[in-house]
């Protein structure tokens, strides 16, 4: 069926165009050229003077997985329902559902998201739970790096090789698109009654620090060419005066791509009376000198949350500011371990009033939408139904001063923000959330509307408060059908999970298996991930993807 | 004949995955690594094949569409059992929204313990590999850990070899409340495990003196429960000079009233250990016969543990009143659909009201259900996914034979489609 959006002014990087009145045409679920004059569509669609942009995509959001369930057995009184479903849409309204991620995502226009922290032992289960996810199309990351295996390869001192098989190996059963590293090594010394983890501390037994692991991971990624580079989450998350972990982190990455990811989260110093204070200039100046990084934001939204992560050491430290007074610590599988640590982002607080300017300063100061991503770190910095709220935070300057003046003004005085007059364009949110986005998780059939690209397509109506223009979209096209009409579903499609192809020496599997047989309680085979959905084969859900070059977005000769 | 190696199962819940199986026909027979728990429950005869509607035996369309005729005019109809694979549960979740039931899992009163100390205060827990691997002391609450799961020691414990630990056979177990029934907890080089032994009922008592000694508080009592203090206080003083201690209980096993406050001293008194400098673990058993699945299946569709109702259109949970027996009782409910797809003996609560099972092929019952259902049993006669205690893994479920019976899943799938064409969309 041959599809026609008429009258649009289209908003796509990738082709340069920034609200250019244009038709696009999809086939069969595929972007198409425009067909030779006098011929028709099947369906004509009238989108005039709206804005037409690719499906969004959201880098790095927690919606999958053993923390992300265990952090809804936790607190049931935080998502309370109240309003019934409609017919045919089971557990549509249920909140923190699948169903409901998978809603919402599609009702503000994102038909792609990445859950960026698999744990290999646990991945069978993070796939069982996005197959249930309608809709969107999902990926995961999966994590190494406490592991006791890559540890074990590093201590007797393995090749590159070595860990490249091992990393590949992993990426193939894990079924996941990249690779995640989580405070490297800090979850391994965490069993072994270790409390903080900085980039050179050594992981107890093994005598590797956090740095060596996470230089091995990296060149590991770009050897064996993942696309995505190495999504990294560093050390002393959430520490004042962290912005010098996060700086050293980059110049570890020694030039090689990396990713940082929640990076507000370090964008701290240590001045000031409380010793707690911005460190944004600080950090964006080091990110405009080492061009091989990305980031993105992971900025805090004012309410109650709950913050998950695998980073225990972290999640620990902070256990006496859960609100409601409960969490939730584990350790998993000798491979990692993790905790949900609900949290109430305040602004009377003047470490939330900070939080909250030093993520906007990091969004305003970078100036580069082709490395700097747009994410509230899913739940940690606040939910993702609340993006449209920081869409309009980036795009409307008075509106930011508004919201200024009901924090803590004692954080707002230390803050450049009052003076940060930039105002995001349409343009660099489709940047961010789109081109760039797509082509960091090397995702090159999405984010862009060229022909071949697959009909993700988000259609808006022009509004001054962007809040409301980015809640509810005019259309969604998914695969080039209409699943979201005046911001309703429509159609409740089954999405598809997004995996990398990586190569590696079969004997690597062999090793592996050796080394589950001494210390480990299953055979491989038995939890490999497999037959995850009910209504799919493995063939319909999941789609595989090249290695190619990591992402180096100074490469790209962009037009503008 | 044919002998299948490296079978998971889907009943100890402590994801065993080696044992052989000689498959000659329909018949089973575990010819290695089989234990008291998992031998019998593979082994289990099929006897019905074709379902049942008063007693006759009907086709299976038949039979479903008499079950969509028995929900279509309920009010409240529950779900109890709620013991099958992932696919199944996920059926299952589907009926329930679609006829607006109540959803409970058949061993809920006794996880309820666990939810409801997780839900107010939280814990700190590990998993399987990590005991094998660092555990240097263990200590067993209240449970008969060998008669829970046969081969937790063998697997766990006394592994030849442990990352972290150089003699396995060094390590210490101690049990606190209910004594072993066996001597599966005896280390290799004959070392017996410590029983401190005490009445069930008297847990409470003793674990709250525990936690109060690892705080260092005055206890001016000699003997709680039976138990010497001074015996506590050397327990108290192991567990915070353990390089990893665990400790493990099976929440249905603490079977007196408000258990709940058990499971939570305990898990505050492992948080004390660790504010202590030092590492402790809760253990929680569980995952026999598809309940952990069940609660993670319905965790991620709902958003709630597998005790919720979806009466009103979107889901309500409530650990107290949306137990089967109590809506059975008051008479709030208006139909049972039972779905037990691990254990014949696993029957429905006694009812007048109509009654539908999809049960275990060889289920018997003292009064024939409505329409009865026999499926297969997930990890025998169909492949699927169960979750193991520890929540992290899911194992992939084999099929071992042709029986032909239907999965739960398709089944509960049927149900909910003939209902949908029922019902006026």
């Amino acid at each position: 069926m041959l599809t026609r959006l008429s009258g649009g002014l289209i908003v796509d990087p990738a082709q340069g165009l920034n609200g250019t009145l244009q038709d696009v045409w999809f086939r069969d679920g595929l972007i198409v050229s425009p067909p030779e004059s006098g011929v028709l569509p099947d369906a004509d669609i009238d989108v005039s003077g709206k804005i037409v942009m690719a499906g969004a995509i959201d880098i790095h959001s927690h919606i999958a997985g053993g923390n992300v369930n265990t952090a809804r057995l936790l607190l049931p009184e935080q998502h309370r329902n109240f309003m019934a479903r409609k017919l045919g849409h089971a557990f549509s309204t249920a909140h923190w559902s699948s169903t409901e991620t998978g809603y919402r995502y599609a009702q503000m226009g994102y038909t792609t998201v990445v859950e960026p922290a698999v744990l290999p032992a646990n991945a069978l289960d993070a796939h069982l739970q996005m197959a249930d996810i309608p809709i969107i199309d999902t990926a995961g990351l999966a994590i190494l790096g406490n592991d006791d295996f890559l540890l074990r390869l590093m201590r007797g001192r393995a090749s590159q090789n070595q860990i490249n098989d091992y990393v590949a190996w992993t990426l193939q059963a894990t079924r996941c698109l990249g690779l995640k590293v989580i405070n490297a090594g800090g979850a391994n010394a965490f069993k072994s009654n270790v409390r903080s983890f900085d980039l050179d501390d050594v992981v107890p037994d093994y005598g590797v620090s956090s740095r060596q692991i996470l230089q091995t991971l990296q060149r590991a990624a770009c050897e064996i060419q993942l696309p995505h580079p190495v999504h990294v989450h560093c050390n002393n998350l959430g520490m004042p005066g962290n912005v010098d972990t996060a700086i050293a982190t980059m110049e570890a990455a020694q030039g090689l791509p990396m990713h940082l990811a929640h990076i507000q989260f370090y964008g701290y110093g240590n001045d000031g009376d409380k010793g707690f204070s911005s460190a944004a200039a600080k950090l964006i100046d080091s990110f405009n000198k080492h061009r091989n990084i990305t980031m993105d934001v992971g900025q805090v939204l004012f309410g109650q949350t709950v913050t998950i992560s695998g980073d225990v050491i972290a999640q620990y430290s902070r256990r006496n500011d859960a609100s409601p007074s409960k969490w939730v610590m584990w350790d998993a599988e000798c491979e990692g371990s993790g905790g949900a640590v609900p949290y109430r982002y305040q602004q009377k607080s003047f470490v939330n009033s900070l939080q909250w300017l030093i993520g906007l300063e990091i969004f305003l100061l970078a100036e580069d939408p082709w490395r700097l991503f747009f994410t509230t770190d899913h739940p940690n910095g606040g939910p993702f139904t609340r993006y449209p709220h920081l869409i309009r935070l980036l795009m409307d300057a008075d509106f930011r001063l508004a919201c200024m003046a009901e924090l803590n003004q004692e954080a707002v005085a230390m803050s450049l923000l009052k003076d940060l007059k930039k105002e995001f364009s349409l343009y660099e949110i489709a940047i961010m959330t789109r081109t760039a986005a797509a082509r960091m998780l090397g995702l090159h059939d999405r984010g862009h509307l060229l022909p071949g690209g697959i009909a993700d397509i988000a259609v808006y109506s022009k509004q001054a408060d962007k809040e409301a223009m980015f809640t509810h979209a005019h259309m969604v096209f998914k695969n080039g059908e209409l699943v979201v009409k005046n911001g309703v579903v429509q159609l409740r499609l089954h999405g598809c999970t997004q995996t990398i192809q990586a190569q590696f020496d079969p004997h690597i599997k062999r090793d592996v298996q050796a080394y589950y047989n001494r210390f480990y309680n299953l055979s491989l085979d038995n939890f490999a991930v497999g037959d995850v959905s009910f209504n799919q084969t493995d063939g319909e859900r999941f789609m595989m993807h090249k290695c190619g070059q990591p992402y180096l977005a100074n490469t790209l000769v962009e037009t503008k | 004949m044919t002998d299948i190696t490296e079978v998971p199962s889907p009943f100890c819940g402590i994801g065993t995955d080696d044992l052989t199986i000689r498959v000659e026909g329909v018949s089973l027979k575990v010819i290695e690594n089989g234990c008291a728990v998992n031998t019998p429950a593979f082994e289990q005869a099929i006897t019905d094949t074709s379902a049942r509607v008063d007693g006759k035996e009907v086709s299976l369309e038949t039979a479903v569409a008499k079950a969509a005729e028995l929900l279509k005019n309920t009010k409240l109809p529950v779900i109890g059992g709620c013991a099958t694979d992932v696919n199944g549960m996920r059926a299952l979740l589907a009926l329930a929204d679609r006829s607006g039931a109540v959803v409970d899992n058949i061993n809920f009163t006794g996880a309820r313990n666990n939810f409801l100390a997780l839900q107010d205060s939280g814990w700190m827990n590990t998993t399987l590999a990590e005991v094998k691997n660092r555990c240097d002391l263990l200590l067993v609450v209240g449970t008969d850990l060998e008669a829970f799961a046969p081969r937790f020691f063998e697997r766990y414990l006394w592994n030849k070899e442990a990352m972290f630990v150089q003699d396995t056979s060094a390590r210490e177990v101690i049990y606190l409340g209910k004594a072993p029934s066996g001597n599966a907890s005896t280390s290799p080089n004959g070392q017996k495990a410590q029983v401190l032994e005490s009445a069930t009922e008297d847990l409470p008592e003793v674990i709250a003196v525990l936690r109060a000694l690892v705080k260092g508080l005055p206890i001016r009592a000699t003997s709680v429960g039976g138990i010497a203090v001074t015996e506590l206080q050397i327990l108290a003083d192991k567990l915070k000079s353990a390089t990893y201690g665990v400790v493990t209980w099976a929440a249905g096993a603490l079977a007196y009233r408000q258990a709940e406050l058990t499971v939570q001293t305990l898990s505050e008194l492992i948080k004390d250990i660790n504010d202590r400098n030092a590492r402790c673990s809760g253990l929680p058993l569980a995952g026999k016969e598809g309940d952990q699945t069940a609660n993670q299946v319905c965790g991620w569709t709902t958003g709630y543990p597998a005790r919720t109702r979806f009466s009103r259109g979107y889901p309500e949970y409530d650990p107290f009143l949306n137990d089967t027996n109590l809506l059975l009782d008051s008479g709030e409910a208006d139909a049972l659909v039972w779905v037990h797809a691990f254990n014949v003996n696993a029957v429905p609560p006694a009812t007048d009201l109509p009654l539908v099972v999809v049960g275990r092929s060889g289920m018997t019952f003292s009064k024939e259900p409505d329409v009865f259902i026999p499926v297969g049993t997930p990890g025998i006669d169909h492949a699927g996914h169960a979750y193991r205690m520890d929540n992290v893994v899911a194992i992939r479920l084999k099929k071992l034979r042709d029986s032909g019976l239907p999965s739960t899943a398709d089944v509960l799938n049927a149900i909910e489609h003939a209902l949908r064409e029922e019902t006026v969309c």
